[in-house]
């Protein structure tokens, strides 16, 4: 059940509406009915893996919770009559013991995500290993991949530790938990919302407010705009420059990084914007997971506006912990005898940062060409950290620049490029392909020829009006963007009845006439639900 | 605190770390900083700050900081 | 909030969007295609309706363009007073033969049901724009959601069956003047008792070529036991079953005897008349070079005319298809179908004529 198809939208109608007519007390139940529903109707065999997940993550952190009770009315008791430092020594003692817990409930699931995702990956690479040797191999066996495992895990792994940290309270009551981790709009592409700020929304009451309707109803027409009408059509041109990767070179790959950066943010945005609009419209606030990605200076910038719940993610349960933990600390000490402090210091934080980005880059698909993107996202990291002192250096030399929006706009359109080029790793999914076209794009001059004999749209698979309609849906898209900035533009929208009405009529003609969905349009599925 | 202050200035001797209250906010402290203070800290002060203390809130002042360490070592 | 607030604020939402609902229904009709002047075939599903409100029929055809480009009602008709209509369609697979049989049969009841057994190739669907000609033009019953669900490929959703617009929303730039035209008023008919008239005539060239062999003859389970369903209703409603084959035989459209083979054995087995018009091309004096308006695959009308006076007669001798000639009533309707027939006939041939002599 694809958000953009009609048994979607008569699906979450019918939730909302039961919704809003049982006692208040009761929603919740409805949500956890509603989230079942839809993630059996994706696969009825995927549901006991979700189960699974529910019930290990759950388990733990009820033991976590046991402990932490336990020690607290210990301390309470004995607090009195213990030295600070057998106070610490008992401390670090409790934090030992319910340590168990969480590397049991992480090892357990991981391992689940590891053996279902990438066995296929891992054999492969084995084989062709075996190959250097003659004639043997492994069979690779073919394990379902139930739909959005890579965010429930997510989501109940970040739980877990929380309740190991404090962050948040342990939920006893199994049915809620479970609804934490499979609400029906987030299970399949996030955002990747903490326990502490969701889940005890699920558990208060709401009323429908016509506010929380319109804002969420708008944002979710928005959100179809920008899957439907600016991705899918896109996309049309990305999946014809892709299939032919020594024909469509040079001009074509840059166009590609273009056109696939307003597929993979219509796309993506869009179905987050779906997801945020229709939780809003049941009173629930997700996190945010964009700010304004594309307005980006620098690849930290970037990571810090784009698919936000994921980056945080990463780095508080992965970077953080592994860049102080101890073996980090030890190697960090001794880089800095053996290598001076300059060097020495950057040793841990780099490795930390390499390691974390080649998880990240593991955890966005199975393939070389998503870990060689995750570590290139790494290695522009750390060299723009290197060469800051540079930058501080030339901004010295020419004072006021950084504040010139011109120089704004070049960072902006730097930043665009770079982690546009990085991207296409994802299109062609072959890790010496892409770099062969990359690399034509620089030598490749002849293909702007295609550009005067009008063959370019030909080759691209689209007709002129889609092209137009690319170019102007961009455009507002833009705009809109650009003004939210400053004021949220869905909400200055929702606040003004007559313009709210027709902005949402004219946001569905335009859809529904323009929208790139049905027969000879290949489009529908979300990518990022799709390989997670 | 001087020593908070001491291990701040030796990793920017061109902040003014008694008044700056936004270390984390306004970009001075990267993850290098942070990550070579909380080594700094368990050499010197023998406070171990974990991962879950790792929050903007707590880097974004000296004072802060030392507020942190205080409570840690306080236990 | 006051009430006269809240009442101008549900209504400057709910007003701008049943625009919208007003402007999508007047959308659809303008943007789904009127297959007149292009691909005719789509209309002739819904024609019939209108044919048989108007009067029943003895015999109905079933099959694909070859029964819609080879049997001819009006000469039935004014040889041998049969009353007959062609429910065929463009590719149309069996399981299109068995629903538009199926959805006659809410109107009449015919005495015999003629099938043309060439579709019996194809195990499953070919392609979208086939179902489109075949379905979009049916009325709504339980027929039709039966129709959809057994044709459907794939990539096809059903709701844009139920609203087309899902289908053709990219239409919009390629509307003609036909379409506003026909979007709220009634189209004109293509079609003559569902006969489809070409005048063209393009000789066939082919020589003796030997078609392709095939790598299994048998023909596909899916599309046999649509057939099954076909013979078991003309038995429940008491309807003759005749099985035919057009006497087309081009390379493209081979029948091979191997298929022949099975379908004589199925009729043999059900005890239904199978005619294969092949082998009697000649004796019913089809001519290739003057009776084929598209290099042999298919008859032209000087070709249909041939062969429907010949299985007019078998129609009449061998399985007594009734000769109405005597009621008035249906002489007046069918005197009527007969004269448009020949002003179409007259008006086409003439066209046809200019192509070649300009």
């Amino acid at each position: 059940m694809s958000f953009t198809s009609a048994a979607f939208l008569i699906f979450a109608a019918l939730t909302l509406l039961v919704y809003y007519t049982v006692p208040k007390r009761g929603q919740w139940i409805v949500l956890l009915v509603a989230s079942f529903l839809f993630y059996w109707a994706a696969g009825g065999g995927y549901l006991p893996f979700i189960a699974v997940t529910i019930l290990s993550t759950w388990l733990c952190a009820l033991g976590i919770r046991r402990r932490d009770r336990l020690d607290e009315a210990y301390l309470a008791e004995h607090k009195a009559d213990m030295t600070k430092e057998e106070r610490k020594a008992f401390k670090n003692g409790a934090k030992k013991k319910k340590r168990p817990y969480l590397v049991g409930g992480l090892v357990f699931n991981f391992a689940i995500l590891g053996v279902l995702k990438y066995t296929g990956f891992v054999l492969g690479g084995v084989n062709d290993l075996l190959s250097l040797f003659g004639d043997v191999s492994v069979t690779v066996p073919s394990l379902i991949l139930p739909l959005g495992i890579s965010y429930y895990i997510f989501r109940s792994t970040a739980y877990l530790i929380d309740v190991y940290w404090g962050k948040t309270e342990a939920e006893g009551n199994i049915a809620k938990y479970a609804l934490f981790v499979s609400f029906f709009p987030a299970v399949l592409q996030g955002p990747i919302s903490r326990h502490k700020d969701l889940a005890p929304q699920f558990f208060t009451p709401h009323k429908a407010e016509w506010s929380n309707l319109t804002e969420g109803g708008l944002r979710v027409l928005w959100g179809f705009f920008k899957k439907m009408v600016v991705a899918d059509t896109a996309m049309i041109a990305v999946k014809m420059i892709v299939s032919s990767p020594t024909k469509l070179t040079g001009m074509y790959v840059l166009f590609l990084i273009i056109l696939y950066s307003a597929v993979i943010y219509g796309d993506f945005t869009g179905g987050i914007d779906m997801t945020i609009g229709l939780s809003r419209m049941m009173g629930l606030r997700l996190a945010e997971n964009f700010d304004h990605p594309f307005s980006s200076h620098s690849t930290q910038e970037y990571w810090n506006r784009w698919h936000m719940t994921m980056g945080s993610y990463f780095t508080d349960y992965v970077f953080n912990p592994l860049s102080i933990s101890g073996p980090m600390k030890k190697l960090s000490k001794w880089s800095r005898e053996k290598l001076g402090k300059t060097v020495g210091m950057r040793v841990p934080v780099y490795l930390a940062t390499l390691i974390t980005w080649f998880l990240t880059g593991l955890w966005h698909g199975a393939s070389w060409n998503f870990i060689v993107w995750g570590l290139l996202n790494g290695a522009v990291i750390l060299i723009s950290r290197e060469l800051a002192p540079l930058y501080a250096k030339f901004h010295k030399r020419f004072p006021g620049l950084r504040e010139k929006a011109v120089y704004g706009g070049f960072c902006a359109l730097r930043t665009f490029f770079l982690m546009g080029s990085i991207r296409i790793l994802d299109c062609y999914r072959d890790v010496p392909v892409t770099f062969k076209a990359f690399g034509s794009i620089f030598y490749d001059f002849a293909s702007w020829g295609d550009l005067a004999g009008g063959k370019f749209l030909h080759m691209l698979g689209l007709e002129l009006w889609q092209c137009v309609v690319i170019a102007l849906a961009t455009v507002v898209v833009f705009l809109v963007c650009h003004r939210s900035k400053t004021k949220p533009v869905l909400t200055e929208i929702s606040e003004r009845p007559w313009l709210l009405g027709g902005v949402c009529a004219l946001l569905i003609v335009i859809i529904l006439i323009f929208g790139s969905y049905g027969i000879g349009f290949d489009a529908g599925d979300f990518i990022y639900q799709t390989q997670f | 605190m001087n020593e908070i202050i001491e291990i701040l200035t030796e990793l920017h001797d061109d902040v003014d770390f008694t008044t700056e209250t936004g270390l984390v906010e306004n970009g001075i402290l990267n993850s290098l900083d942070i990550v070579a203070i909380i080594t700094e800290i368990d050499d010197r002060l023998d406070v171990q700050i974990p991962a879950e203390e790792i929050l903007p809130e707590n880097f974004d002042s000296a004072e802060a900081l030392w507020a942190l360490v205080q409570r840690l070592d306080e236990a | 909030m006051k009430t006269s607030n809240k009442i101008i604020r549900a209504s400057a939402l709910i007003i701008p969007l049943l625009l919208v609902v007003a402007f999508l229904i007047c959308a659809t009709p303008i943007l789904q295609p009127k297959y007149i002047t292009a691909s005719p075939e789509g209309s002739l599903t819904a024609e019939y309706y209108d044919a048989v409100k108007e009067t029943k029929h003895d015999v109905l055809f079933i099959g694909d363009c070859e029964v819609y480009e080879s049997f001819v009602p009006a000469v039935l008709w004014e040889e041998y007073g049969i009353s007959s209509y062609v429910r065929g369609g463009a590719q149309q697979l069996v399981w299109h033969s068995y629903y538009m049989l199926e959805d006659a049969l809410r109107y009449e009841t015919p005495k015999i049901v003629v099938f043309n057994v060439l579709a019996l190739k194809y195990g499953e669907p070919q392609k979208e724009a086939y179902n489109r000609l075949a379905l979009d033009g049916m009325e709504w019953s339980e027929t039709k959601v039966g129709a959809i669900k057994a044709s459907m490929t794939e990539e096809e959703s059903f709701t844009s069956y139920v609203w087309p617009f899902l289908r053709y929303h990219s239409r919009w730039n390629q509307l003609t003047a036909e379409d506003f035209k026909y979007a709220f008023s009634d189209k004109p008919t293509v079609s003559d008792s569902g006969y489809l008239m070409q005048t063209d005539i393009v000789p066939a060239t082919e020589g003796q070529e030997t078609p392709r062999p095939l790598v299994d003859y048998t023909l596909p389970k899916a599309a046999m036991e649509y057939l099954d369903r076909i013979t078991k209703l003309c038995g429940e409603k008491n309807m003759e079953l005749i099985l035919i084959k057009a006497p087309t035989n081009a390379l493209a459209y081979h029948w091979y005897d191997e298929w022949d083979e099975q379908i004589l054995a199925y009729a043999a087995k059900n005890g239904l008349a199978y005619y294969n018009f092949i082998p009697h091309a000649e004796e019913m004096g089809l001519d290739m070079s003057t009776d084929t308006y598209d290099k042999g695959v298919h008859l032209n009308v000087y070709g249909a005319e041939k062969l429907t006076r010949y299985f007019g007669k078998i129609l009449a001798e061998e399985h007594h298809a009734p000769d109405r000639r005597q009621d008035v009533e249906l002489s007046r309707v069918w005197n009527r179908r007969v004269a448009a027939y020949n002003e179409r006939k007259t008006q086409m041939a003439s066209v046809s004529q200019s192509k070649i002599n300009p």
